[in-house]
């Protein structure tokens, strides 16, 4: 497979990994189905190339960003990257085999909870989703869900007992997404915690989870482990959904109330005639 | 109390996580960053182990390195009918033998599984078709068992032998590798999954 026509996906902002993951030296990467080199100077500069073309470098956020098109918009703005009492925490790349879309709105998922992540991010004996609300901003075209409520016996790493979480959910950009929930330790602020996914292939992506945490007691290896167990409880059912590729065409999935934010994901990535990990519309018998 | 340097995902942390409960014993979890952050190749790790391997396990002043040695410690230390690790000479060394494949044919697996999963460097298919020729030997071994009305890896009760096998090929679909051909290892994952006392880990399949 060669690097896709897909305008939508193209014009995009994408996470290679994090500044940490590229020493210097020449190393090899993938994106949108074309092979791309990722070159680390001796005097600290970074370059992008695939097929000789060099591609556009951000550093945003420590993590490396490029794009085999032209977005019209810088990365997007994360303003508590800023705030100084922040902990910062890198979890490590992990590949999917499936749709980055399908990652995504995994992501937005709050019904999954007691069942995928039981007895941690929620509890069989309390499935209910309570209703949230969804809208999508036309100004900045992000997608965000807010007024999100679940009660989970162990929201974090530092958590010693249940508690009910408020959530909200951002999604910039097809494949970028951050969600903001309350920090065990402190009640009043939002944990944020992004997933930047690196679509490789239709069907094959890589997950770069990252969190900017209020936490002063857990240790970094806490922090990712809590994290990585939650993604690897995912991603085995990711693996197994089908079709891998994220329908888009009405009637193929059955919505329910609780899947609003799905509902809205998939209606704005068809506004934007996005291809790249959508399944291609099937007759319907 | 027993302390283990524990990785989430490791799948030979998992041995003696499900070991330990298995054996319904409490124990302290401390957390190392082997991905992404390495934390096994640190000073301080290789201070405590200098094989720079997970998992590591402290009890009452010992520090012990190595999963098939762990089990077999916590087999022979805290399982008071002694049925996990058998000592009589017909059951004794093929449970050892069982237990060296586990931590070297089937390694094979875990070893895909890194490559696949987290990217580390390796020859996937190369690792792939060895991993396949290890449960290929396992699903034989226990079919013969099954035909012989033994249930388990070693005689009729399970061993350290089971559960140091159990993990790789549990968590073989995060290394692509699916379960549809090896029938006698599904039924015996099915049989392990019932024992009071089983812990999961994320990856390993619920839809039994």
């Amino acid at each position: 497979m060669s690097l896709t026509d897909d305008r939508a996906a193209l014009d995009q902002w994408y996470v290679l990994g994090a500044l940490q993951d590229f020493p210097v030296g020449t190393v090899a990467s993938r994106l949108l189905g074309e092979d791309l080199t990722v070159t680390h100077g001796n005097d600290g500069t970074l370059e992008v190339q695939t097929s000789g073309r060099r591609l556009p470098v951000r550093t945003d956020y420590d993590h490396l960003w490029t794009s085999a098109g032209t977005p019209s918009r810088p990365v997007f703005d994360l303003p508590e990257a800023r705030e100084p009492d922040r902990r910062s925490i890198y979890c490590g790349a992990v590949k999917v085999r499936a749709s980055g879309l399908r990652l995504i709105e995994n992501f937005l998922d709050l019904a999954h909870f007691p069942y995928v992540h039981s007895d941690v991010l929620g509890t069989e004996e309390k499935p209910e989703v309570a209703k949230y609300e969804v809208e999508q901003r036309r100004d900045v075209d992000e997608l965000w869900a807010t007024k999100c409520e679940f009660f989970q016996p162990r929201a974090a790493a530092a958590s010693d007992e249940g508690q009910i979480s408020q959530y909200m959910y951002r999604v910039v950009s097809p494949f970028n997404v951050t969600l903001y929930k309350t920090p065990p330790t402190a009640p009043n602020r939002w944990d944020v915690i992004a997933l930047f996914v690196q679509p490789v292939e239709e069907a094959v992506s890589v997950a770069h989870p990252y969190m900017l945490l209020i936490d002063d007691t857990s240790t970094d290896a806490e922090l990712i482990a809590f994290q990585q167990m939650i993604f690897l409880q995912d991603k085995i059912v990711l693996e197994n959904q089908r079709p891998l590729l994220l329908p888009l065409q009405p009637g193929r999935e059955t919505p329910t109330r609780a899947d609003l934010s799905s509902v809205l994901y998939r209606r704005w990535l068809k506004e934007k005639q996005l291809r790249f990990g959508v399944e291609e519309r099937a007759e319907l018998a | 109390m027993l302390k283990l340097y524990d990785y989430v995902l490791s799948d030979g942390c998992y041995k003696v996580r499900l070991m330990l409960s298995l054996l319904g014993v409490e124990y302290e979890r401390r957390a190392v960053d082997f991905f992404p952050g390495r934390e096994h190749q640190s000073e301080a790790f290789l201070d405590l182990n200098p094989l720079g391997q997970l998992p590591v396990l402290e009890d009452d002043g010992l520090v012990l390195c190595g999963a098939e040695a762990i089990l077999c410690h916590l087999a022979n230390r805290y399982d008071g009918n002694g049925t996990w690790l058998p000592r009589d000479p017909a059951r004794f060394g093929p449970t050892m033998m069982w237990l060296a494949f586990a931590g070297q044919q089937l390694h094979a697996l875990s070893q895909a599984r890194l490559v696949s999963m987290l990217g580390e460097p390796g020859d996937l298919d190369s690792l792939r078709a060895s991993a396949r020729a290890a449960l290929r030997l396992l699903e034989d071994h226990l079919t013969d068992r099954g035909l012989a009305r033994d249930e388990w890896i070693v005689g009729d009760a399970p061993t350290v032998a089971d559960i140091a096998a159990f993990p790789a090929v549990a968590l073989s679909h995060d290394s692509g590798i699916g379960h549809e051909d090896y029938p006698a290892l599904n039924l015996w994952q099915r049989r392990l999954r019932r024992l009071p006392g089983f812990a999961s880990m994320p990856g390993v399949p619920d839809y039994f």
